[in-house]
């Protein structure tokens, strides 16, 4: 065989090695989401998601959880975007390209990939404990702040570094000053990758797990919390709730809540893919 | 001719290296000086020593003075900002805000804190209509600036830095990267606007320096070699140097 069908062989090798690779994820997925769509889908209706969590599976629904997942939700970005936001500001625009930086910079990515459990035992001690916030909603809010602080930061930093250098020396060489040139030139550029970064990073946070459990979340809160100071459950730790229990019944409960929880990541997931898509149809260099 | 800008023994350095090398040089009041030479000669860096747009640099180093209307930019006490609405740039590529052709007029009064509608309104036409932009835009105002043609983008450009009432213009290579009539325009715009205006321009294009400006300044390996009429300059050069620059033996 000579060089060139050689070179033709490997070519449409690999295309079904691609293929397969991509049908791996593709079914496996599909497995899932189709497993548990059929237990649970008959089980979603109006009381499911306006009942409190109750020992009678029947009766039980995810009134609690799902409030709570979007208070905490609100609360959670109230933090951490001012704070991200301003922290990749400053490191970008503000901090000087030097040693110190780049450890800064390193660093932070390597927050990001800390594991979640960690960050719960932080906000027990600062925020639970130090702070006296006790097992609340604003000690999941905090908590689930800093977990995903490091990947708004990179975000933002990220979406500045994007914008062409000529911008900001367009506005500089007008005589404005720096702030007026990020206030008004740069962040409003960088805004759709901000925002896109800012929801890849609250959808990570609506499906956290274990920081909430370590600070002190319950898995049976029979109310809707009222203050940010009260006890609270959410999504995620009602589906565990009930996943492990022996009854069949809250098993269903179990995936009638997954479906819910999916839907929520996934319409944050499709408003950050809109978001990014219409900045850059705005926005042509 | 009154000097509005003086250079006095200037050198520059990026760290260790001296991009410029004692550098004393007088820019004439309502006037077109060019500054020409191979890349990396240092001009624009010159250029950009004027309006301190060399600041973002970290490793910059400049000794010697530059003085502009008589007093040293460099001094501690003076507000950058200030001398940069005094001293405007035109740059390489037309660099436009993405906002509206109108916004992008504006934007140097705002910043000033500048927002009474008729004042911004009387200047932003009076500023196009400086460009010789007015009558292509002034239906479309608010249409954006990115919309516009790399050539109608540079006017604005233009436009936007007359808005702030500038005494000098600084342009970097203007038209190097526009198409030959859009570059016509600019020359065109240039002879205007020395009347109210100093100019110092860089340029690649020799013809181009040769038409517009009434000094030139050759500038080599960091030294300015010779700076004279652009008449005498261009016909009877007195370094030999100069004289295989501007024949194109190098270059």
């Amino acid at each position: 065989m000579n060089k060139l069908a050689t070179n033709r062989l490997i070519d449409i090798g690999f295309k079904y090695v691609g293929i397969f690779c991509t049908l791996f994820g593709l079914i496996m997925l599909a497995i899932f989401i189709g497993y548990i769509l059929f237990m649970g889908i008959s089980r979603i209706d109006w009381d499911f998601m306006t009942n409190l969590p109750s020992r009678n599976a029947a009766k039980a629904g995810i009134l609690t959880a799902w409030t709570v997942t979007v208070w905490i939700l609100v609360l959670t970005a109230l933090i951490a975007i001012p704070l991200g936001v301003s922290t990749g500001v400053y490191l970008q625009e503000y901090g000087k390209n030097n040693g110190l930086g780049s450890i800064i910079e390193i660093n932070i990515a390597n927050l990001a990939g800390v594991p979640s459990i960690i960050y719960g035992l932080l906000g027990l001690e600062i925020f639970v404990r130090v702070m006296n916030f006790g097992g609340s909603l604003l000690a999941g809010a905090f908590t689930l702040a800093l977990l995903i602080l490091p990947i708004i930061i990179v975000a933002t930093r990220e979406a500045l570094k994007a914008v062409p250098k000529s911008l900001r020396e367009a506005s500089f060489a007008m005589g404005a000053t720096k702030w007026q040139t990020v206030w008004l030139q740069t962040l409003p550029a960088a805004s759709g990758g901000i925002l896109t970064g800012i929801i890849l990073a609250l959808s990570r946070a609506v499906g956290e797990t274990a920081p909430l459990i370590v600070i002190g979340a319950l898995a049976y809160v029979p109310f809707v919390p009222k203050s940010p100071m009260d006890e609270f459950t959410v999504l995620p730790m009602q589906i565990f709730n009930w996943i492990s229990r022996p009854q069949h019944e809250f098993l269903i409960n179990g995936a009638a809540a997954i479906i819910i929880l999916l839907l929520i990541t996934f319409l944050m997931n499709a408003i950050a893919i809109y978001l990014r898509n219409r900045w850059q149809k705005k926005i042509n260099w | 001719m009154k000097h509005i800008i003086e250079v006095t023994k200037a050198n520059i350095y990026y760290g260790t290296n001296h991009v410029l090398k004692n550098i004393s040089m007088s820019i004439n009041e309502n006037s077109v000086t060019a500054f020409i030479g191979p890349s990396g000669c240092g001009k624009s860096t010159l250029l950009r020593c004027f309006n301190r747009m060399n600041d973002y640099i970290d490793d910059f180093i400049k000794e010697g003075d530059i003085l502009i209307e008589g007093k040293d930019i460099y001094k501690k006490k003076v507000q950058v900002e200030e001398l940069r609405q005094k001293v405007g740039m035109v740059f390489q590529k037309p660099n436009p805000f993405p906002k509206t052709i109108y916004e992008n007029v504006a934007y140097g009064l705002r910043i000033q804190g500048i927002n009474d509608k008729s004042v911004i309104d009387e200047r932003v036409e009076k500023s196009l209509n400086r460009a010789a932009l007015w009558k292509e835009v002034k239906d479309s105002l608010n249409k954006s600036a990115l919309s516009l043609s790399g050539g109608q983008q540079q006017r604005l450009c233009i436009a936007r830095t007359l808005a702030v009432k500038p005494s000098i213009i600084l342009m970097d290579e203007p038209a190097s990267a526009l198409d030959p009539i859009s570059t016509a325009k600019i020359e065109e715009l240039i002879n205007e606007l020395k009347e109210h205006y100093t100019i110092v321009i860089v340029t690649h294009n020799m013809q181009q320096a040769a038409r517009i400006s009434d000094k030139t300044a050759f500038f080599y390996l960091g030294e300015l070699i010779e700076y004279d009429k652009t008449k005498d300059l261009f016909i009877k050069p007195k370094q030999k140097v100069t004289e295989n620059y501007i024949t194109g033996r190098f270059g």
